[in-house]
């Protein structure tokens, strides 16, 4: 008699267990991929492709997937891989490749006399930073443009630029102190006095 | 004698160097025909103004030559008469070097001001006395800049209005002066912005090594009557920096600030005394904000204050001053705080209050920076209460994070901390930089966020727009087929397209075959 009033018990308990366990995966479920969502929002969202997949976010998943490698964002340079290593505790790989020069931040400017008109640069920008209409001059909104370079190629007429840009006094920053070095003057050897070497390791 | 009982943590007592330039009054600059005045459009610490005048204008003195941009900003006039002679970058007073939109007047001599007239600001309301405040240009003449319009209306009541006559820094007399000479028309303008405020008690917080200055603002005070307005002279102990607004609030009344709140959630506004001279003459007089007193002093033979044009070079206002031949550079504000001028072509703007001609010996010379020993002495310094040997391992390491986490916002980089440094490590060029980082940093952010957004919405409309063409060509099919379906009833006409070209080709075929069996016939 006792064994049946345990395996009762037992499963009593079970099935409680198990409710809780099927309310609380109902009642706090949780949506989407928080690891990838973590990850987006370390990538500098400048939604370029040069990570080989369509944009910022499909690069996130993938990687969150463990499907991609974690150094192909040149945008986001060293300081990103390096985020993203101590993010997923993954090993930090230097930049990839034809990925491994990290340029400044740069702005699309379209040189509006030679413009066309055509709107190819418009479907191109994966930020909606340009405006413009069918065989109407286009332009870049400026504060937007992420300097992702995804409109450079498909112009036509070949009127869009990527300048870097100019430091103001609004973006200026204060540098890291360094130390200035500066060569230390020889002492005056006293005449009839051979110090020579020890001058010039001075000078050194 | 009302004494005060509060004290910030830390401070210096610094040499005050003073007397140097202290003795004299204040002296007018002439503005000599042909002489040239380069205004800078971006005078506030907002949003600078946009220019409203061309090359070959012709303005008159306080005429504005560049409108305010947006709520925290404030107008720009001209400091003299004369022509315009551009509008462009020049180099500005900034310890970058770099340059910046200004207007270049050529002064025609003559120095003839706009019709202007006094406004009571008694029969303005709220809006329009701070509207008249920001069209005037009045901003913190303290050094902050900025825009005083921008602090009067408030959705906190404002019991408290602090005067800053503090003047903590050493070598920096102009403030001292204009109490001494015009004590009157600061005190009027302080009533005004009591008046404008409502505030309660007007507390004037002067430095003790200023008794002539307490003197001088007492009469004047007394004068207005001091029944009327509740407004006390309270001469604060000279300690380093007495002078920054959270520590003279926390002296004068006992409160401290906490992070992220403004003074004014504590019922307290403060204005420094030129911003309040400024004003009366905003109002008293109808004059916008076209000069300002500047101390020259340092390796000068004749040191003082001069009441100078807004715009004039550096060089050509140290040359009154007559400086000493071996000038090994000018810095502009105080010695704690101020910065080398990146060349001496740069004019003085509304928050140059002082300007220091350095001669070798001027300034102690900088040692070599040792390693830091954590002997806390930076800290007994801070009158933020911060931990600036943290800051300093945090921003050495350029780990951000852990440095906001010490709360590097709070730093007023008033220099204590670097000054008793036994181990002479710069340590504010240190947190200089960490905050720039942190700024870019918070930037970036905030751009990436946009632009993730924005992509995000892109690709939500290419979807929405490739279903609604989906939807719309299946609604065109399915019309054609009704209309076909409806021809095909009436007329029996081939159904489509197809099958008209089917059937012409039949034909075709028809009359080919048909033609290949009339060709044989006629062999046979």
């Amino acid at each position: 008699m006792g064994f049946v009033i345990a395996i009762l018990v037992m499963s009593a308990g079970a099935l409680v267990l198990g409710a809780a366990l099927g309310y609380g995966a109902v009642r706090f479920r949780v949506d989407g991929d928080p690891l990838s969502e973590k990850i987006n929002a370390v990538l500098p969202q400048t939604q370029c492709g040069q990570c080989g997949f369509p944009g910022c976010k499909p690069y996130a998943e993938a990687i969150a997937r463990g499907e991609a490698e974690i150094n192909l964002c040149p945008p986001g340079g060293d300081d990103g891989a390096r985020k993203l290593a101590d993010l997923l505790g993954r090993e930090y790989k230097p930049l990839s490749g034809g990925a491994a020069t990290v340029k400044p931040r740069m702005v699309a400017i379209i040189r509006e006399d030679t413009c066309i008109g055509c709107t190819l640069c418009i479907q191109a920008c994966p930020v909606d930073a340009i405006v413009g209409a069918a065989k109407q001059m286009h332009t870049v909104v400026r504060d937007l443009c992420t300097g992702c370079e995804l409109c450079v190629k498909p112009c036509p007429v070949e009127c869009i630029d990527m300048a870097p840009i100019p430091e103001t006094l609004a973006t200026w920053k204060w540098e890291y102190p360094v130390i200035p070095i500066a060569p230390v003057p020889a002492p005056v050897a006293p005449p009839g006095v051979a110090n020579a070497g020890d001058s010039g390791r001075k000078a050194a | 004698m009302p004494q005060v009982s509060f004290k910030f943590h830390g401070g210096l007592k610094l040499p005050a160097h003073k007397d140097i330039s202290s003795g004299a009054s204040i002296r007018p600059v002439l503005v000599t025909a042909g002489q040239r005045l380069v205004i800078p459009l971006s005078q506030s610490a907002g949003a600078p103004a946009r220019a409203i005048v061309a090359a070959g204008d012709h303005v008159r003195k306080g005429q504005k030559i560049g409108a305010a941009d947006g709520r925290i900003s404030a107008a720009v006039h001209a400091s003299t008469s004369g022509r315009v002679l551009a509008v462009e970058e020049r180099r500005m007073p900034h310890p970058s070097g770099l340059s910046g939109l200004a207007v270049e007047i050529e002064a025609d001599g003559e120095d003839l001001w706009i019709d202007h007239a006094p406004v009571d600001y008694r029969g303005l309301s709220l809006e329009d006395a701070c509207l008249a405040l920001q069209e005037a240009g009045v901003v913190g003449m303290g050094g902050a800049v900025f825009p005083s319009h921008a602090k009067v209306p408030q959705r906190h009541a404002v019991t408290t209005l602090i005067v800053n006559g503090a003047e903590c820094e050493p070598y920096i007399t102009c403030d001292d002066r204009l109490m001494r000479e015009r004590a009157g028309e600061i005190v009027a303008g302080v009533r005004i912005l009591r008046d404008l405020l409502k505030a309660e008690t007007v507390l004037i917080g002067i430095e003790d090594n200023k008794p002539e200055a307490i003197a001088a603002m007492r009469v004047a005070v007394a004068e207005t009557g001091e029944g009327e307005i509740a407004c006390r002279v309270v001469s604060v102990p000279a300690l380093y920096p007495a002078g920054s607004m959270k520590q003279l609030i926390r002296v004068l009344t006992g409160h401290e600030i906490p992070v992220g709140k403004l003074p004014t959630e504590l019922g307290v506004q403060c204005f420094n005394v030129a911003t309040a001279y400024s004003v009366a003459r905003v109002f008293l007089r109808g004059e916008p904000v076209v000069r300002r007193i500047v101390t020259l002093t340092g390796g000068v033979a004749m040191p003082g204050n001069w009441e100078v044009p807004i715009g004039m070079p550096v060089d050509q206002l140290l040359a009154l001053a007559q400086p000493v031949d071996a000038l090994s550079g000018v810095v502009m504000g105080g010695p704690m705080m101020g910065f080398e001028v990146p060349a001496l072509d740069v004019p003085v703007v509304k928050a140059s209050n002082c300007l220091i001609a350095r001669v070798p010996g001027t300034f102690p010379e900088r040692m070599p920076e040792m390693p830091c020993i954590r002997c806390g002495a930076c800290a007994r310094a801070c009158p933020q209460d911060l931990q600036p040997f943290e800051l300093y391992w945090w921003s050495r390491a350029r780990q951000f994070e852990r440095a906001e986490r010490y709360r590097i916002a709070s730093c007023i980089e008033c220099g204590c901390c670097a000054y008793v440094c036994p181990a002479h490590i710069p340590l504010v060029q240190y947190f200089r930089f960490a905050k720039g980082e942190i700024r870019t940093r918070d930037q970036e952010r905030k751009m990436a966020e946009t632009a993730r957004e924005r992509f995000e919405f892109k690709q939500f409309r290419e979807m929405r727009e490739k279903a609604e063409k989906a939807e719309r060509l299946a609604r065109a099919a399915a019309a054609q087929a009704q209309k076909a379906a409806v021809a095909d009833v009436s007329g029996g006409a081939p159904e489509n397209e197809a099958d008209t070209r089917k059937a012409v080709i039949a034909a075709a075929l028809e009359r080919a075959r048909k033609q290949a069996r009339n060709a044989g016939s006629r062999q046979e």
